[in-house]
């Protein structure tokens, strides 16, 4: 397979190979509300340039929503365009509310008498004139030379009307989290922010995390800020200026739940909001 | 007792005699498109804790879909300090926003005696936002704002 074709799978499925760098990203009109009242509407995508939609949308059939209370809320005017997703979400219960995806799969090739053939990629309806992509359940006994990764990506933000709560933030114990430990709604320009990351339950010590400002186009520079957790995997980003940012934090090991999968590689998108002081 | 403590102490000692007050300039600007702007003013104790509003003016009467609290979280510090936890209206601190002047409020008479900081912070409609912090001194305190708030003046 052609890199490009990889490139463009992988965007669309939202999982991060290696060979792409196209960002999954999602956009709220504000983090922070008054009132019951109020609505957040938000912007999903995948591009380059944060937080710039010229290249696919993020779909929405696997977009959640959680109220404050953990339980399932509603996602409202969803709609796909070329560029983005477009969805609302009403916040009418105080607290702090996620939004997002968690998303897995399987990837990888296996050989057939000597022909190779590829596992996973496109997600979604088919595609007119492709054949469906083959899946984990596809591989014959005799395959030879089965080369299997495992994907997963989660991709979630927070809004908080009025006080922040912190339930929503409680982990699944599966896989790449984050724990804040400063609210995500509560960032400040010139202040240290404290985030933990968690593998499976477990602290992500030495974990890579990037942290990238919006506006891209009206600057030179990427801007990005390349980070590490420490051992016990917090992660403490000081905010240069207000404004919003993309934080992507990836991990690969070999801790596999798919026979004959070798690795497994785990990524977290959130966006986060700073406020000037 | 340190001078600091001493006008804020004057309320609850017997002596009614001269109760603090904060003065707020709201300017006058001339701009295409005004709107009065949201003001909170509030206290903060220099070692942390719990702030204390003493005011926040905003539209209290509008209703609807687009009540009048929705952009009270334009006032950032405010909202993130403790306007957040208020419920509001709230007696004696909202009110209805203020044409450009002067405006004098009371330091409330129950304060304990410490050292605070005098916030107030303004965000108007089509407007700018700006928060003035005025350190309370034995003396009282005053700061000037830049845009959206005049003199702020603490007299103790």
């Amino acid at each position: 397979m052609k890199l490009s074709h990889l490139m463009i799978a992988a965007a669309a499925l939202a999982i991060p190979a290696a060979a792409s760098a196209h960002r999954m990203w999602m956009l709220p009109s504000a983090t922070v509300v008054s009132g019951t009242e109020s609505w957040v509407t938000v912007d999903a995508a995948v591009s380059n340039d944060l937080f710039f939609f010229d290249h696919q949308p993020l779909r929405l059939e696997q977009m959640k929503v959680w109220q404050p209370d953990g339980s399932a809320g509603q996602l409202q005017n969803g709609s796909t365009g070329r560029y983005r997703s477009t969805f609302d979400v009403q916040l009418n219960k105080p607290g702090t509310w996620k939004i997002g995806t968690a998303m897995s799969g399987v990837m990888g090739s296996f050989k057939v008498n000597g022909e190779e053939k590829r596992v996973g990629g496109r997600g979604g309806p088919p595609r007119p004139g492709m054949p469906a992509p083959l899946t984990v359940a596809d591989i014959p006994a005799d395959a030879t030379d089965v080369k299997l990764t495992e994907s997963s990506t989660r991709n979630e933000i927070f809004v908080t009307a009025g006080e922040p709560t912190t339930t929503v933030f409680a982990p699944t114990n599966t896989g790449l989290e984050m724990a804040p430990i400063t609210h995500p709604d509560e960032l400040v320009s010139g202040e240290a922010a404290k985030f933990r990351f968690l593998i499976d339950g477990k602290a992500a010590a030495n974990l890579k995390v990037t942290v990238i400002p919006g506006g891209k186009r009206y600057r030179d520079a990427e801007g990005a800020m390349e980070l590490t957790t420490g051992a016990d995997g917090v992660l403490s980003v000081t905010w240069p200026s207000a404004g919003m940012y993309w934080l992507n934090a990836t991990a690969t090991d070999a801790k596999t739940m798919t026979p004959r999968a070798t690795q497994r590689r785990m990524s977290y998108v959130t966006t986060l909001e700073v406020l000037t002081p | 007792m340190r001078p600091s403590s001493l006008v804020l102490l004057a309320g609850a000692v017997s002596a009614p005699a001269v109760a603090g007050t904060v003065t707020v300039t709201v300017p006058r600007l001339n701009v295409a498109e005004y709107h009065r702007p949201y003001v909170a003013i509030w206290l903060e104790p220099v070692g942390g804790g719990a702030a204390r509003t003493l005011a926040v003016w905003y539209d209290v009467k509008k209703k609807g879909n687009e009540p009048g609290t929705k952009w009270l979280s334009d006032l950032r510090a405010w909202w993130r300090k403790g306007g957040r936890s208020l419920k509001l209206p709230a007696d004696g601190v909202s009110g209805a926003t203020r044409t450009p002047g002067q405006y004098t409020i009371p330091l409330p008479a129950d304060i304990k005696p410490g050292q605070y900081v005098l916030n107030v912070e303004a965000a108007r409609e089509t407007g700018g936002r700006e928060l003035v912090s005025v350190p309370i001194t034995a003396a009282g305190g005053r700061a000037t704002g830049k845009s959206e708030l005049g003199a702020v003046a603490v007299t103790r």
